[in-house]
């Protein structure tokens, strides 16, 4: 048994330093599909259809809705002139306090919506900061969510050295973690297990298919309708990066959402 | 070739399956599609080289037919999930509860199984203690004996299958990969195998090698994915942590690789979207992955604290493994393999000369974990092998033209868990019905049988030893 322990050490420290330093993989990352700085004011005819997922909007201007991204590289692929990868896991752009606010680039009013969202998730979590304790539910995932949630538990993203802990009582829990599009089944469990929540709480709706419902999102159309989200994160599925980040940002160790800048 | 034949009847139908399962043929899976007024129920069976698919359309304004599960045990849920879809009632069922369409909410206590002094069921899900995917176990004991397992999976039921209908056929395959997360490049080859057969399309052999190399990446992830439960169940921290890690670092090669952790958006019809960026030093990172990887998994092996809960834990007997054509590393364990790779070859298996694992008599945890630990070796070993047949970077991108118009053909893969099926109708181009079938939904169904003598405290090494997922098999 013993030998174990020396196991333990053989490969010295793999955790990462994030939020603290800065992490190379994380910086990496390519986050969902975003207009190109130059093509903002490029309107082509039909080009909301390139999408499977219909996250390209083109009313006045081209948008990409980052709550519908999946991923998938096709806009990137065809139209490398118009589209192309955001990047980085964790900066303030991982996570959104409005649905509004991952629709880029962002409206300017949203930016008064976005100012007042998160004003009002401090004020509520103002007294969680150093402990945190999450509730995770699926409400209808692809399953691979699940497994970058559980990464976050693995010596590698270690969450437990940020305080943060997972539950297996909604009574203890401050945060509600929910993967999925929101199957029929699930939206009463999923209800009550928020209703089980001690106030304050504060619910991360986490991946393409909790915002949207993602490719299923013509009959399923993600979490909110069933529990008030309060952060947003797009992915297919996120990495433990961008989930780590919500999860700073929903209790306030790190003032996140799209505009923000780490306290 | 695949051979789709129509049989005049139901029962011929079941004849005809009853005398190829006679001869050695395996039951790989039943769906019903309505159209109009008519429904059509369409079996698939496995023989080696190839997956047919027979069908019969039942009489138009038929609301039963008689059920196959008397005759082919295995095909139990497919039937349930044939009448939640349809209203089709298979008569003589033996239990027809409802299994993708939510049940009554107030029906918690189900009418109990087993009866006698002080049973009492405990339910447990579909919200449950740590990170996992919602399900129902309504376990039925007096106490420490796990007499009776209930499982309900419908709280997870996206409807998958009826949402492919009207996608294009290059669409379809990014539902595929969402069909069962962790193991979305199995999904995503078996899609795009039958929209090859479709067209009639060779995947260019780079293409072939790349397709190997993600999907045997993807196996060796869910194999620690498994271990680490495992080892979590038996409370080794240190273990737990260490195959974490191992896992973590699968999942990176596999991002440096695509850009996606789960190597998603790679696999499309007709070959790959792009070619590896295989950094430099990629193949000393395996290496050393490897070596880590093996020297973990002999010491788990030699931990007799651990062993001791997996021997004799959760046995399923040879004989229903093949009864029930157990798929992967749960039927490998029990002695009955049919590996899609070696028995119908795709993409560079057949090149590369993909070796059936050692067998094992064990038909236990134990087993199961012997198997899956066998795999990853094999599975390093394959990748080793397609990346010395590729070259370092490759212009353009290895893809044929797919644009399949018309036809219906059945695709497969193995993935981790053991064979994913797809039976694809394409019509003008876009997909006219597939129907997904993965192991973990094939699978899932044994576990009722396997809690033989074992106690609650088995229930986490028994579940993680299936490695399943709760997606696939709730599609």
């Amino acid at each position: 048994m013993s030998i174990w322990v020396l196991r333990g050490l053989r490969d010295g420290v793999v955790t990462t330093r994030w939020p603290g330093k800065p992490d190379e993989y994380a910086d990496s990352w390519r986050g969902p599909a975003t207009v190109r700085q130059d093509a903002l004011n490029a309107v082509d005819a039909g080009i909301e259809r390139l999408c499977p997922a219909g996250a390209i909007e083109a009313f006045d201007r081209l948008r990409v809705d980052q709550g519908r991204c999946i991923l998938c590289g096709r806009c990137v692929a065809v139209r490398p002139d118009l589209f192309t990868w955001s990047s980085g896991a964790t900066g303030p752009a991982a996570t959104a306090v409005t649905r509004q606010a991952l629709v880029v680039p962002e409206e300017p009013e949203t930016d008064a919506a976005v100012e007042a969202a998160r004003a009002a998730l401090a004020a509520r979590t103002a007294a969680l900061r150093r402990s945190v304790h999450v509730r995770h539910v699926d409400a209808g995932s692809d399953g691979s969510e699940e497994w970058e949630i559980q990464a976050l538990l693995g010596p590698v993203y270690d969450i437990h050295r940020l305080g943060v802990f997972f539950t297996a009582s909604p009574r203890h829990a401050d945060v509600l973690l929910v993967t999925g599009a929101g199957t029929v089944g699930m939206t009463g469990p999923l209800r009550t297990t928020y209703e089980g929540m001690p106030d304050p709480r504060v619910v991360i709706a986490a991946g393409t298919d909790a915002v949207s419902g993602g490719l299923l999102g013509d009959r399923l159309t993600g979490v909110d309708g069933a529990v008030p989200v309060d952060v947003w994160v797009p992915g297919s599925p996120p990495s433990p990066f961008e989930i780590l980040t919500a999860l700073l940002v929903a209790t306030g160790m790190l003032a996140g959402g799209r505009e923000g800048v780490p306290r | 070739m695949t051979i789709t034949s129509t049989e005049p009847s139901v029962a011929a139908l079941w004849k005809a399956l009853a005398a190829r399962v006679a001869r050695g043929e395996r039951f790989a899976g039943l769906s019903a599609g309505r159209s109009d007024d008519a429904v059509t129920l369409t079996a698939c069976m496995a023989r080696p080289g190839e997956v047919d698919s027979l069908e019969a359309e039942l009489p138009p304004g038929a609301v039963s037919y008689p059920a196959l599960t008397p005759v082919i045990g295995a095909a139990f849920w497919y039937e349930r999930v044939i009448h939640d879809q349809t209203g089709v009632v298979p008569e003589g069922h033996p239990r027809l509860a409802p299994l993708i369409k939510p049940g009554d909410p107030e029906e918690h206590a189900l009418p109990r199984h087993v009866a006698g002094y002080g049973m009492f069921t405990i339910p447990h899900g579909p919200v449950r203690s740590g990170v996992f995917e919602s399900m129902e176990y309504l376990v039925e004991t007096p106490g420490e004996a796990i007499p009776h397992l209930n499982m309900r999976i419908f709280y997870k039921h996206r409807g998958i299958a009826a949402r492919f209908t009207g996608m294009t056929v290059s669409d379809g395959v990014l539902l595929a990969e969402r069909a069962e997360g962790i193991a979305s490049v199995a999904h995503a080859l078996a899609y795009c195998h039958a929209a090859e057969a479709i067209a009639g399309c060779e995947v260019p052999r780079e293409a072939a090698l790349v397709r190997v190399v993600h999907a045997e990446l993807e196996r060796i992830a869910n194999h620690l994915d498994v271990a680490m439960r495992l080892a979590d169940a038996a409370g080794l921290a240190v273990a737990t942590a260490r195959f974490a890690l191992h896992k973590e670092r699968v999942l990176r090669l596999v991002s440096r690789l695509c850009g996606s952790r789960f190597g998603r958006g790679l696999v499309v019809p007709g070959g790959v979207s792009a070619f590896p960026q295989r950094p430099a030093d990629f193949l000393p990172m395996l290496d050393k992955l490897e070596r880590q990887v093996t020297a973990d998994e002999e010491q788990l092996m030699g931990t007799s604290s651990f062993l001791d809960r997996l021997r004799g834990t959760g046995p399923l007997a040879p004989a229903r493994a093949l009864e029930h054509g157990a798929l992967g590393p749960v039927g490998k364990a029990s002695g009955y393999a049919d590996d899609a790779r070696l028995t119908r070859p795709y993409d560079a298996y057949g090149l590369l000369g993909t070796e059936p694992v050692r067998q094992h008599s064990g038909a236990d945890a134990m087993a199961r974990l012997q198997v899956r630990i066998d795999e990853v070796a094999q599975a390093f070993h394959l990748i080793r092998q397609a990346l010395s047949d590729l070259p370092e970077r490759q212009r353009p991108v290895p893809r044929a033209p797919c644009e399949p118009a018309d036809g219906r053909a059945v695709g497969w893969a193995e993935a981790p868990q053991g064979e994913v099926l797809y039976d694809v109708t394409v019509s003008g181009g876009r997909v006219a019905r597939c129907q997904p079938r993965s192991a973990s939904f094939h699978n899932l169904v044994l576990m009722h049988e396997v809690f033989a003598g074992d106690i609650l405290t088995d229930f986490p090494f028994i579940e993680a030893s299936f490695g399943l997922s709760v997606a696939g098999a709730a599609l």
